[in-house]
């Protein structure tokens, strides 16, 4: 089995939200609101909302669609907006022209409800992220799975989810390691595919260390 | 000034990071131990007005004892004060809620006075100045240029206050490096960073930590309640804005369907004249039902809270306004479905649908508690998801992490 060059170092991440002063309290703000407010703000209504929600596997998938359906009453569209997968993209500018289209195009076409007031405001929030380093490492795949399995949610949300937005590509921590210092492309990709909406984060670990399991009954 | 606790002075028996490992498991506490090692020996003030009683003494409580453990070189001070200033704060208190204020002067004076007096008693020099709630807010003025990293933790709803008192404090607070609200909601147009940490409760504590049935059995005997029947319960202060009215009401709707019984338990009635009225209205309207139990409890009653929660079958928190509405996170910390107001900090608690159910009415709350009634395995599925929601994010712990973020923050 191979050793790594590189070992996977291990980290985990605790997440502040800073306040804005953007608040909408219709579609019609939400969709301006949309366009103005900062990329870390896009960030954590749609990816830090992902692990501080991971534990919901249905219906839960940003903090936009969730207010548009208890707090407008829109279901249409708050399914447009849940279904949007933030592993389609590759920046949060790209994550925004969606968001974007998706109101404005709804706005567009119930002309009359858009600037009806919504039950409560929503409150245009930034993300931070602090990382530091567990103090533990992975060379082979064998130390990879162990380590894998003594992650805290927060850990393995760092490394599985925010990770592709730091990287900017269509992977994560885990699979980048996996292909690139591993050899283990196949495997890699089948990590990258472990669904985040439909699993929750202990979910996607379970397949993942199976998917591994596999791997290392294999080798 | 009274150092509460400090590396060297600690009374009783304090939690440890490692007393929190059979709940939140290994994997979670490495992570706060990861966290925190960075900031092992940098130190940290906190700073508030009461040692004892009150919301943010008994988060620090839990608090500094913690991150003591995890190395870090915090102390927790208690500034001093007369009458006068905590009459002037108190009337602050309530003029930052909202309430009218008869502007004075000399209250201005009293105020300034006595941060001053603590600025000579209390020792600022620590890495990071965490100052609690508006009493200490003028200690800012005893930072050296830019000495240190302050920080203003807000725990109060700001988001209607009076302009006058407000005015008065912004020339303090924005001289913070960074301000901490507990909703969005409560936060204010200010020149720094401001971050939102939710308020938090202690799994630990004798309010939250688990009973055995015998126990609960023991608590409940003097109230009469019989536990083979459902019970749908609201802990709050009797107090208007907390609607017991509405929620004897919603019973009444229940009932039709449902043989259940309904408990309104409290406290703070005795030495609050409008909670003593409301009791007497509550009592008044439930008195030709033996189902409905009006139980005025101690103002501090934290095993009696725990076993009538754990009793419950449901708990409503049917409130007209709120601030954060932690009785709702203690009882999702149990596991009990939830139906409550969307008023104030309560939907950021209960996502409808997933982690209870949220209500806008008296009919509304009813049918939700009739629905969870007959779906028994819905509520199963809402308590479990409730539990896992707090777990991730209204612990104590999570408030410790939060802090620990916010210092390396400014460290990077």
């Amino acid at each position: 089995m191979k050793t790594a060059a590189k070992p996977f170092d291990f980290y985990t991440v605790a997440a502040l939200t800073r306040v804005g002063n953007q608040v909408a309290c219709t579609l019609a703000e939400l969709h301006a609101g949309l366009q103005n407010c900062s990329d870390a703000s896009i960030f954590h209504h749609t990816f830090q909302t992902l692990g501080s929600h991971h534990f919901l596997t249905e219906g839960f998938s940003n903090d936009f669609a969730q207010w548009v359906l208890t707090s407008t009453n829109r279901g249409d569209l708050a399914e447009q907006l849940g279904s949007l997968d933030v592993r389609d993209y590759l920046s949060i500018a790209e994550l925004r022209t969606d968001l974007t289209r998706i109101v404005g195009d709804y706005c567009a076409a119930h002309a009359s409800i858009v600037n009806q007031s919504a039950l409560e405001p929503f409150w245009f929030c930034e993300g931070l992220e602090v990382n530091a380093p567990l103090g533990r490492s992975a060379a082979t795949l064998p130390e990879f799975r162990e380590g894998l399995g003594q992650l805290s949610h927060a850990a393995f949300y760092f490394h599985f989810i925010s990770s592709r937005m730091r990287l900017q590509l269509r992977t994560n921590d885990f699979s980048l390691w996996l292909a690139k210092e591993l050899d283990l492309p196949a495997l890699a990709e089948r990590v990258n595919r472990i669904d985040i909406y439909t699993n929750t984060l202990d979910g996607a670990r379970a397949v993942m260390l199976r998917l591994i399991a596999r791997e290392v009954g294999n080798a | 000034m009274t150092t509460v606790l400090n590396g060297h002075a600690t009374s009783g028996r304090t939690p440890t990071i490692d007393d929190y490992l059979p709940l939140l498991g290994r994997a979670e506490i490495d992570g706060i131990r990861a966290l925190a090692r960075p900031l092992k020996d940098r130190s940290v003030v906190m700073i508030n007005s009461t040692a004892v009683g009150g919301g943010v003494a008994e988060i620090l409580n839990r608090l500094v004892p913690l991150a003591l453990d995890l190395g870090i070189g915090i102390r927790w001070e208690v500034m001093d004060g007369g009458a006068d200033f905590f009459r002037v704060t108190k009337a602050f208190h309530n003029a930052l809620h909202g309430d009218s204020y008869p502007s004075s002067p000399d209250d201005f004076e009293i105020f300034l006075s006595y941060n001053a007096r603590n600025r000579e008693s209390i020792a600022l020099d620590s890495e990071f100045v965490v100052v609690h709630d508006p009493q200490p807010a003028a200690l800012i003025d005893a930072r050296r240029e830019h000495a240190g990293h302050w920080i203003w933790r807000c725990h109060i709803d700001l988001s209607r206050p009076n302009e006058t008192v407000w005015q008065f404090l912004e020339r303090y607070v924005s001289r913070y490096d960074a301000a901490i609200f507990s909703s969005p909601v409560f936060s204010r147009q200010l020149p720094l960073p401001q971050y939102l940490f939710y308020p938090s409760i202690d799994p630990l504590s004798d309010k939250n930590k688990p009973l055995d049935d015998e126990v609960i059995d023991l608590m409940l005997k003097p109230f009469a309640i019989d536990r083979s029947r459902p019970i749908l319960t609201q802990i709050s202060r009797f107090d208007r804005l907390k609607d017991p009215i509405g929620v004897i009401r919603a019973y009444r709707i229940v009932k039709r369907y449902v043989d259940c019984q309904l408990v309104l338990a409290g406290g703070g009635a005795s030495d609050d004249p409008e909670g003593a009225t409301v009791l007497k209205e509550v009592r008044r309207a439930a008195s030709d039902d033996p189902d409905i139990h009006v139980i005025e409890l101690a103002a501090w009653a934290p095993l009696e809270v725990n076993a009538l929660q754990r009793a419950s079958t449901v708990i409503i928190q049917k409130s007209l306004r709120e601030g954060f509405g932690l009785t709702v996170a203690e009882a999702l910390w149990k596991k009990k479905p939830v139906v409550a107001s969307a008023v104030g900090g309560i939907p950021i608690q209960i996502i409808h649908k997933h982690t209870g159910l949220l209500a806008h009415s008296v009919e509304g709350t009813a049918y939700q508690i009739r629905y969870l009634l007959a779906h028994p395995d819905i509520a199963v599925r809402l308590g479990e998801q409730g539990h896992a929601h707090v777990k991730e994010n209204f612990l104590i712990t999570n408030n410790l992490r939060q802090y620990l973020a916010l210092f390396l923050s400014f460290l990077r």
